[in-house]
C-alpha cells in the first residue's frame, strides 16, 4: 500500500468490507489531546475496532493491521490482535519476517516492532537463528547501537543460539568503532555468557590483554575501563593482586594523556586494599607535584587529583573522599 | 569523555564515528557557550531565564489540540496529558476548571473495564500508559480526579500482568523488562496498593539487569542505560531493596554520565540529551538520598545545558539542532527540578530550594522523584488514599 498512497481506496468502497459497520473512536464531546487525524487514519482505525471488537481473525482482518501498522507502528493493541489472528489462521510467518525487516528501515526504535518480531522468531525455532543475527547485523550498519537491535539479538544467541562468530563480530564491530560502548557490551555478554566459553575466569587472561591493548590505543575512551573492571567483576582479590591492572594505570599516568580513567581505577584498586609500589606513588606526586601535600592517605591524595583534574566531577570525588574515612 | 580533540595529527590516525559526532555536538554547543561568556550580564541573564509564558502557551496549546502528525503518538495519549499536565504544574500553574474536567473524563475513556488505562479510548490497557494516566490524574488532584481511578481493578491488572520471571509484562501478551516493574511498581506505591504479592521476585529481576558498567539495563545482559537505571533504582527504593545493588559502581557509572556539555548521556560514549537530565539527574538525586550525601554531579553545569541548548521558544528539545517535543519539555523541566533543590534524606519532607541558576524566578515546583509529580500533589494523593475509607476497596 505504501508504494502508491494516492491511490488507496477507501475502505467503504471496498466490497470486502461492505458488511462491516465502522466504530468511530470514543473521544467523548471535549476531549484532550485531540489527535487531528486525516480521514484514511480515521477510518482505518475505525473498521480495525470493528473487527477487533468483533474479535474477527479473518485474513482481511490481518490485512487491515497491516494497514493500520504503517499508520502508526507504536498501536500496540492493533500488534497484539495481529499476532492472534495470525495464530488462529497458522499463518507463514516467514511471510511475517518480511513485513517486520520492511518496516524496521523506517521504524528501526520501535518497541513494538521489536516485540513482535522476538514472538515471530521464537515460535520459528532455531532455524531461524541465522536470519535474526543477519537482521540486526544489518540494523548495525546504520545504527551500531540500536539498543533495540541489541536486545533482539542476545535473545536470539540465547535462546535460538548461533554464538559461534559473536566474538569475531564484536572484535569487527570495535575495530570499526573503539567507543562503540554497545560492542563492548556485547563482548562482556559473550565471555561471560557462550556456553562454549565457560565463564570469565578461563577467557579473562585474554581479555584483559585486549581490553589493555585497547586503552593503551585510547586512554580517554571510558568503555573499555569499564570492561577491564566487569573482567574482575566478583573477583575482588585478582583485581588488586594482578599485576597488569596497576600497569596498566601506571603506563597511563606516565604518559602524559588524560588519566582521569586511570586514576578513578586506581582508586578503586586502592579502596579494596591493593598497596601501591613506589613507582605508582612517584608517577601520582608528578602529576600535581605542589599541592595536596596534605592528604597523608595516598588514596585521599588520588581523589585531590581527581578534584582538579575532573572538575565536571569534583563532587563525586570530594565524596569519595570523605567516604574513605568514614568505614 | 570521547572529548579533546586531538592537538596532533597523526597520517593514520581517523576519527571513529562516535567521535565525529561527539566533537560536532561540542562544536555546537561550545559555540553557544562562547556567545553567553561574550555577552553582557544583563543579557546572559535574559539567556537563562526559563520562559515560563511561552512554555505555558506551547503546552496549553497541545492540550487542545495537535496536528496530523501526532498520528504516531495515538497509542500514548495519556503520555502527552502526563508530559503536558505535569510540565504545567512544574511551573506552577493548572489548568483551568473546563480543562480540568475535560482531561478526566477524557483519561477515564481509557481506563479499561477490567482495569489499567490504554493508550487511547477502547485500547488494551498498558502499564506504561497506565502509569501516565494515574500521574496525569494525581498532578491534578482534587476528589473527583483522584476517585475516578478505580484501584481495585487496577490491582487486579497488576497482578495480571506479573510474569513469572519476577518481573512485569507491559500488556497482555508484551514485553517484559525494568520500565514495565517501574510503572507497574510506582503506580502500585502512589495509590497506596503496593503489596509483598506484587513486590515478589522483583528486586531479583531489577539485580540481575545491572550490568557490569553499574548502571541497569532494560533486559538482563543489554547495556546500562540512563532511562532503565532511573526506573530500576526508583523501584528497588519502593520496594525497599535498594541496598541489593551495587551502589558504588551505579554511583560511578552515574556521575560519569554527565558530559562536558552540562547534560546527561543515556550511555557511555553517545551524546547527551535534555531528556537524560531527569533520568539520570532524578537517579543522582535518588542516589544522594540514599547515601545521604550532598550533591554529587554538577547541577550547575546540568541547568546551563537545559536552559541555553535544550530550550526554546516554548517547549525545550533534545540538543540543538532538534525539534522540541512534549516528552523532551516534560523531561527537561523535571531534570530542572531535580537539579535546583537541596534533598533532604527524609522522602517525606519537601526538598528545599538549593542553586538556582538564572533568575530566581526560574526556580520550579518540588517534585517527588520516586514517582515524578509534583511533591504537593503528590502528599495531597497519598493523604487522600491512605485514608482508611479511600483504601478499604483496595
Amino acid at each position: 500500500m505504501d508504494s502508491d498512497e494516492d491511490e488507496r481506496i477507501p475502505l467503504r468502497q471496498r466490497p470486502e468490507w461492505s458488511d462491516i459497520t465502522p466504530v468511530p473512536q470514543d473521544d467523548g464531546p471535549n476531549p484532550v489531546v485531540p489527535i487531528a487525524y486525516s480521514e484514511e487514519f480515521a477510518e482505518t482505525m475505525d473498521y480495525f475496532r470493528a473487527v477487533y471488537l468483533a474479535d474477527e481473525r479473518s485474513l482481511r482482518a490481518l490485512q487491515l493491521t497491516t494497514e493500520a501498522i504503517h499508520f502508526n507502528a507504536g498501536n500496540y493493541t492493533v500488534w497484539q490482535f495481529r499476532r492472534v489472528i495470525l495464530e488462529a489462521l497458522n499463518a507463514d510467518l516467514h511471510d511475517e519476517l518480511e513485513f517486520v525487516e520492511h518496516l524496521a528501515s523506517k521504524n528501526a526504535k520501535n518497541y513494538q516492532l521489536w516485540h513482535h518480531r522476538r514472538w515471530v522468531a521464537e515460535k520459528l525455532g532455531s532455524e531461524a537463528a541465522g536470519r535474526e543475527l543477519e537482521f540486526t547485523k544489518n540494523i548495525f550498519l546504520n545504527d551500531a547501537k540500536n539498543y533495540h537491535a541489541w536486545s533482539h539479538r542476545q535473545w536470539v544467541l540465547q535462546n535460538l543460539g548461533g554464538w559461534e562468530n559473536e566474538l569475531s563480530y564484536c572484535d569487527k564491530l570495535l575495530e570499526d568503532d573503539i567507543f562503540n560502548n554497545s560492542a563492548w557490551n556485547q563482548r562482556y555478554f559473550v565471555i561471560t555468557r557462550h556456553p562454549g566459553i565457560g565463564g570469565i575466569e578461563g577467557i579473562r587472561d585474554s581479555e584483559v590483554n585486549y581490553t589493555i591493548k585497547a586503552i593503551m590505543t585510547k586512554p580517554e575512551n571510558e568503555s573499555p575501563w569499564r570492561y577491564l573492571r566487569g573482567l574482575y567483576k566478583n573477583n575482588i582479590k585478582a583485581f588488586i593482586t594482578d599485576p597488569k591492572v596497576s600497569t596498566v594505570c601506571l603506563k597511563v599516568l606516565t604518559s602524559k594523556v588524560n588519566s582521569v580513567f586511570a586514576l578513578s581505577l586506581l582508586l578503586d584498586l586502592l579502596v579494596h586494599g591493593f598497596e601501591p609500589t613506589q613507582e605508582l606513588k612517584t608517577a601520582l606526586e608528578s602529576l600535581i607535584p605542589e599541592s595536596n601535600n596534605s592528604d597523608s592517605d595516598i588514596a585521599a591524595r588520588v581523589c585531590s587529583i581527581l578534584e582538579v583534574m575532573d572538575p565536571m566531577r569534583v563532587n563525586y570525588w570530594r565524596w569519595r573522599k570523605k567516604s574513605l574515612f568514614s568505614c | 569523555m570521547i572529548g579533546m580533540e586531538p592537538s596532533s595529527s597523526s597520517a593514520e590516525w581517523k576519527p571513529t564515528a562516535s567521535q565525529e559526532e561527539q566533537w560536532a555536538l561540542e562544536r555546537h554547543v561550545f559555540h553557544i557557550y562562547q556567545l553567553f561568556c561574550n555577552i553582557p550580564p544583563k543579557s546572559q541573564a535574559v539567556m537563562l531565564e526559563l520562559q515560563r509564558d511561552n512554555h505555558i502557551e506551547y503546552l496549553m496549546k497541545g492540550l487542545r489540540h495537535l496536528g496530523p502528525s501526532f498520528s504516531v503518538l495515538d497509542a500514548n495519549r495519556p503520555w502527552i496529558c502526563y508530559w503536558i499536565l505535569h510540565s504545567i504544574a512544574l511551573l506552577g500553574e493548572s489548568v483551568d476548571d473546563a480543562l480540568e474536567s475535560n482531561t478526566i473524563d477524557f483519561i477515564s475513556r481509557c481506563q479499561d473495564q477490567h482495569g489499567g488505562y490504554g493508550g487511547g479510548p477502547g485500547q488494551m490497557p498498558h502499564l506504561a500508559t497506565t502509569y501516565a494516566a494515574v500521574n496525569s490524574l494525581i498532578t491534578l488532584g482534587g476528589h473527583r480526579s483522584l476517585s475516578s481511578i478505580n484501584r481495585g481493578k487496577i490491582y487486579s491488572f497488576l497482578q495480571r500482568m506479573k510474569h513469572p520471571s519476577g518481573g512485569f509484562s507491559m500488556h497482555d501478551g508484551g514485553e517484559v523488562d525494568v520500565r514495565a516493574c517501574y510503572t507497574a511498581i510506582s503506580v502500585a506505591s502512589a495509590l497506596c496498593i503496593l503489596d509483598k504479592e506484587l513486590t515478589q521476585g522483583v528486586g531479583d529481576y531489577i539485580l540481575s539487569c545491572q550490568t557490569y558498567e553499574g548502571g541497569i539495563a532494560g533486559e538482563p545482559g543489554s547495556e546500562a542505560h540512563g532511562g532503565y537505571t532511573f526506573c530500576g533504582l526508583a523501584t528497588m527504593i519502593l520496594i525497599n531493596e535498594a541496598n541489593r545493588l551495587d551502589l558504588p559502581s551505579l554511583t560511578d557509572w552515574l556521575v560519569f554520565r554527565q558530559g562536558v556539555e552540562g547534560g546527561f548521556q543515556g550511555r557511555t560514549n553517545k551524546l547527551v540529551d535534555g531528556c537524560y537530565s531527569f533520568w539520570q539527574g532524578g537517579a543522582a538525586v535518588l542516589l544522594q538520598r540514599l547515601h545521604e550525601a550532598g550533591d554529587l554531579f554538577q547541577s550547575h553545569a546540568l541547568q546551563q545545558y537545559i536552559l541555553l541548548c535544550s530550550q526554546v521558544e516554548g517547549g525545550f528539545r533534545d540538543k540543538p539542532g532538534k525539534s522540541r517535543d512534549h516528552y523532551h519539555t516534560c523531561y527537561c523541566l523535571s531534570g530542572l527540578a531535580a537539579a535546583q533543590f537541596r534533598w533532604s534524606k527524609d522522602a517525606d519532607r519537601e526538598p528545599l530550594p538549593g542553586l538556582v541558576l538564572g533568575p530566581y524566578s526560574n526556580l520550579l515546583e518540588p517534585i517527588d522523584p520516586l514517582h515524578n509529580i509534583v511533591f504537593e500533589q503528590f502528599d495531597e494523593a497519598r493523604e487522600f488514599f491512605t485514608e482508611s475509607q479511600h483504601c478499604d476497596d483496595a
